[in-house]
C-alpha cells in the first residue's frame, strides 16, 4: 500500500526552469548573465550572456595613433594593465622593427612590473574564489597583500589599475628612486604570507572538497575551445607563451610552469586550475627576485639613462600585418594590427582577448552541474569581463 | 614551414585553391579560397605534417568600400610542433545588410570559431554558412549596422532615444 506521502511524490512532475544568475565574481560586477536551464538543481544548459561592457576598442583604435592606444588596453583586462601595455607596445616595436634597440634595464623593467602585475591579478582570482565558495578571509588577506603591490605600482607610474606606464620604444619614466629596496622588503614580506595561504585555502578539507573533480575541462577540449593560460595548464599541458615565443628578456630569466595534474581530484578541475595560480604567484616572486638582483648590480640606475630616449616621436611600422601573443594572467593575449601605408594609425587593431576564449567554454563544463557549482565553476576561469567585451 | 603547409593544401586540394602568398613577411601567410576554407583548416588541424590544433584568433577585416573586399583571417597555432601560421580569405561583399559577404564556418574544426564568427558578424557583418547559432554577440539583437566596417556611420539614436556621449 501506497503511502499519501508516496502518492503525491509520484505525482510531482520535474520542469525545466530558466534562472538568471547575475553577477557572482567581483569582476563580472552585473556585466555577465548566465542563463541556466536546470532541472532541479541540476544545470542542463548554461548560456552566457555577453556585451554589457563594450566599449568598442576596436572601432577607437582605428581613430588613433598606436601610442595613443595603450592607454585604451589598460582598461581591456583592468587588474592587469602592465601585461596588456606591455605585449601592446612589444607587438607595434616589432612592426617597426625596433624591438632590438630596446636598452636592458628598460625591458627587465617592464618584466618586474608585470610580473608584479600577474602576482596581483592571481591574488584577485584566488581571493575571490575564496569568497565565490563562501570563504571570506583569503578574501581579506589577498586584497591586504595586493594593496602593497599597488602601491609599488602607483609610485612607478602615478596611477591605480591604468598605468599607461611601458610605451612603445621605453617607459612613461625610469622607477623612482627607492623602488628596487621597496620591491626586495615586498619580496620578503610577502614569502610567508603565501605559506599562510596555503594552509588557510589550498590545504583545506571543505575547499577541496568544493572544488576537486568539480567542472572537469579536459585537455582537449579547452584546446578546441582556445583556452589558455591556467585554464590550459590547469588541465595538464605545459603551454606557457613567456617559454613558447621566448619573447622581451623571459630567456635569461628562470622559472617553472606550473600544471595540473590532478593531485586532489581529476586532471582539469576546478582546484587544478586554482593550484596553478597559486604556483604562478610562487614563480613570480621568484621572476621578481631575478629581475631586483639584475636592475640593482649590472643594470643600475644611472642619471644619464633616459628610459624615454627611444620613444619614436612617430610610429610608423615597417610591417604591413603582425599578431602579437603574449602571455598575460589570464592567457594568451594577442593583439593582431593592420598598417596603413604611411600612417601611424592602425587601419585594423583586433584584440583576442584570452578570458573571451575562456567564458566561451562554461557551457561545456557546467553541463550537469548543480547549481552551486556552477559558481565554483564561474570563479575558476577567472574572467574579467573589460576583456571579454573590449 | 611555409612550403610545407603550401604542399599540404597544393597536394591535397589543388594549387588553384591558394589565391596569393606572402612568404616574406614578419609571419607567412597564404591567401586561400573561401569556399575551401572549412575543409582546408579540417586537413591542416588532422594532417600530422601541420597539425594546427590551436585557433589563436580569428579576425574579420573589411578592407574599405573602394576594394568592395572583405576578408577573414585565421591565426593558427601548434601546440606539439610550437609552429603558427595565418590563412586568410578574401570576399567581394555588398554594403548593404541584405546581401552579407559569406564564407564557410570553421566552428566544426575549432569550436572557439563558434564565439569569434559571432563577433566577426556582429561587429563586421560577415556571414558564417554552417554556424550553429549565428546572432550577434556584443551588442543588441536589434543593432543596425555593422560598426567596424569602414563606412559605418555613428549611431544617433538607439529606439527612438538619442544616444549622448
Amino acid at each position: 500500500m501506497t503511502t499519501r506521502y508516496e502518492t503525491l511524490k509520484n505525482s510531482l512532475q520535474t520542469e525545466e526552469m530558466v534562472i538568471n544568475m547575475g553577477p557572482q565574481h567581483p569582476s563580472t560586477h552585473g556585466v555577465l548573465r548566465l542563463e541556466l536551464i536546470t532541472n532541479g538543481e541540476v544545470v542542463n544548459e548554461c548560456i552566457p550572456h555577453i556585451g554589457y561592457l563594450h566599449r568598442c576598442f576596436e572601432k577607437h583604435a582605428e581613430a588613433l595613433s598606436y601610442p595613443q592606444i595603450i592607454p585604451f588596453t589598460d582598461r581591456m583586462d583592468y587588474l592587469a594593465s602592465m601585461n596588456n601595455n606591455h605585449i601592446f607596445a612589444m607587438g607595434v616595436e616589432r612592426m617597426m622593427g625596433i624591438e632590438e634597440n630596446i636598452p636592458k634595464r628598460i625591458e627587465y623593467i617592464r618584466v618586474l612590473v608585470a610580473e608584479m602585475n600577474r602576482i596581483a591579478s592571481h591574488l584577485i582570482a584566488v581571493g575571490t574564489y575564496g569568497i565565490d565558495i563562501g570563504a571570506f578571509t583569503p578574501f581579506l588577506w589577498c586584497f591586504r597583500d595586493r594593496e602593497h603591490i599597488m602601491g609599488l605600482l602607483e609610485w612607478a607610474s602615478g596611477a591605480r589599475m591604468l598605468y599607461n606606464y611601458i610605451w612603445v620604444g621605453g617607459l612613461f619614466y625610469d622607477l623612482p628612486v627607492g623602488f628596487e629596496e621597496r620591491c626586495i622588503e615586498f619580496v620578503e614580506y610577502f614569502k610567508p604570507k603565501l605559506k599562510e595561504l596555503d594552509i588557510l585555502l589550498t590545504d583545506n578539507q571543505i575547499f577541496i572538497n568544493r572544488t576537486a573533480g568539480i567542472g572537469v575541462l579536459p585537455l582537449d577540449v579547452a584546446i578546441s575551445y582556445g583556452c589558455s593560460g591556467p585554464m590550459l595548464r590547469g588541465s595538464g599541458l605545459k603551454w606557457d607563451l613567456r617559454r613558447v615565443d621566448n619573447y622581451s628578456v623571459y630567456p635569461e630569466i628562470e622559472f617553472e610552469i606550473p600544471y595540473g595534474s590532478g593531485e586532489m581530484g581529476t586532471t582539469g578541475d576546478c582546484w587544478d586550475r586554482f593550484k596553478v595560480r597559486i604556483d604562478e604567484i610562487k614563480e613570480s616572486v621568484l621572476i621578481m627576485e631575478q629581475c631586483l638582483a639584475r636592475l640593482t648590480k649590472e643594470l643600475k640606475r644611472s642619471p644619464d639613462f633616459d628610459p624615454r630616449a627611444l620613444v619614436p616621436k612617430k610610429c610608423f611600422p615597417k610591417h604591413k600585418e603582425y599578431y602579437m601573443r603574449g602571455e598575460s594572467p589570464k592567457g594568451e593575449l594577442g593583439f593582431y594590427f593592420i598598417a596603413q601605408e604611411r600612417s601611424e594609425i592602425p587601419f585594423r587593431c583586433k584584440a583576442r582577448g584570452p578570458s573571451f576564449n575562456n567564458l566561451s567554454v562554461i557551457s561545456e563544463i557546467t553541463r550537469g552541474a548543480m547549481i552551486a557549482d556552477v559558481v565554483a565553476i564561474l570563479g575558476s576561469i577567472d574572467i574579467v569581463l573589460g576583456e571579454v567585451d573590449r | 614551414m611555409f612550403e610545407k603547409i603550401k604542399s599540404i593544401i597544393g597536394e591535397k586540394f589543388g594549387e588553384e585553391v591558394i589565391q596569393a602568398e606572402e612568404p616574406e613577411a614578419l609571419q607567412p601567410a597564404l591567401t586561400v579560397e573561401a569556399a575551401r576554407i572549412a575543409d582546408i583548416c579540417l586537413e591542416l588541424r588532422d594532417n600530422p605534417g601541420a597539425y594546427f590544433d590551436f585557433l589563436s584568433c580569428l579576425s574579420g577585416v573589411d578592407y574599405g568600400p573602394e576594394s568592395g573586399e572583405f576578408g577573414v583571417v585565421y591565426h593558427l597555432a601548434s601546440i606539439p610542433y610550437k609552429t603558427s601560421f595565418v590563412l586568410k580569405v578574401r570576399v567581394k561583399g555588398g554594403r548593404n545588410t541584405e546581401e552579407l559577404p559569406a564564407v564557410p564556418s570553421v566552428s566544426s574544426v575549432w569550436r572557439t570559431a563558434d564565439w569569434h564568427e559571432r563577433e566577426a558578424f556582429d561587429l563586421v557583418g560577415i556571414s558564417f554558412t554552417g554556424h550553429p547559432d549565428l546572432r550577434r554577440i556584443l551588442l543588441p539583437d536589434d543593432w543596425e549596422g555593422y560598426p567596424l566596417r569602414k563606412d559605418y556611420k555613428t549611431a544617433e539614436t538607439y529606439k527612438g532615444i538619442k544616444i549622448d556621449y
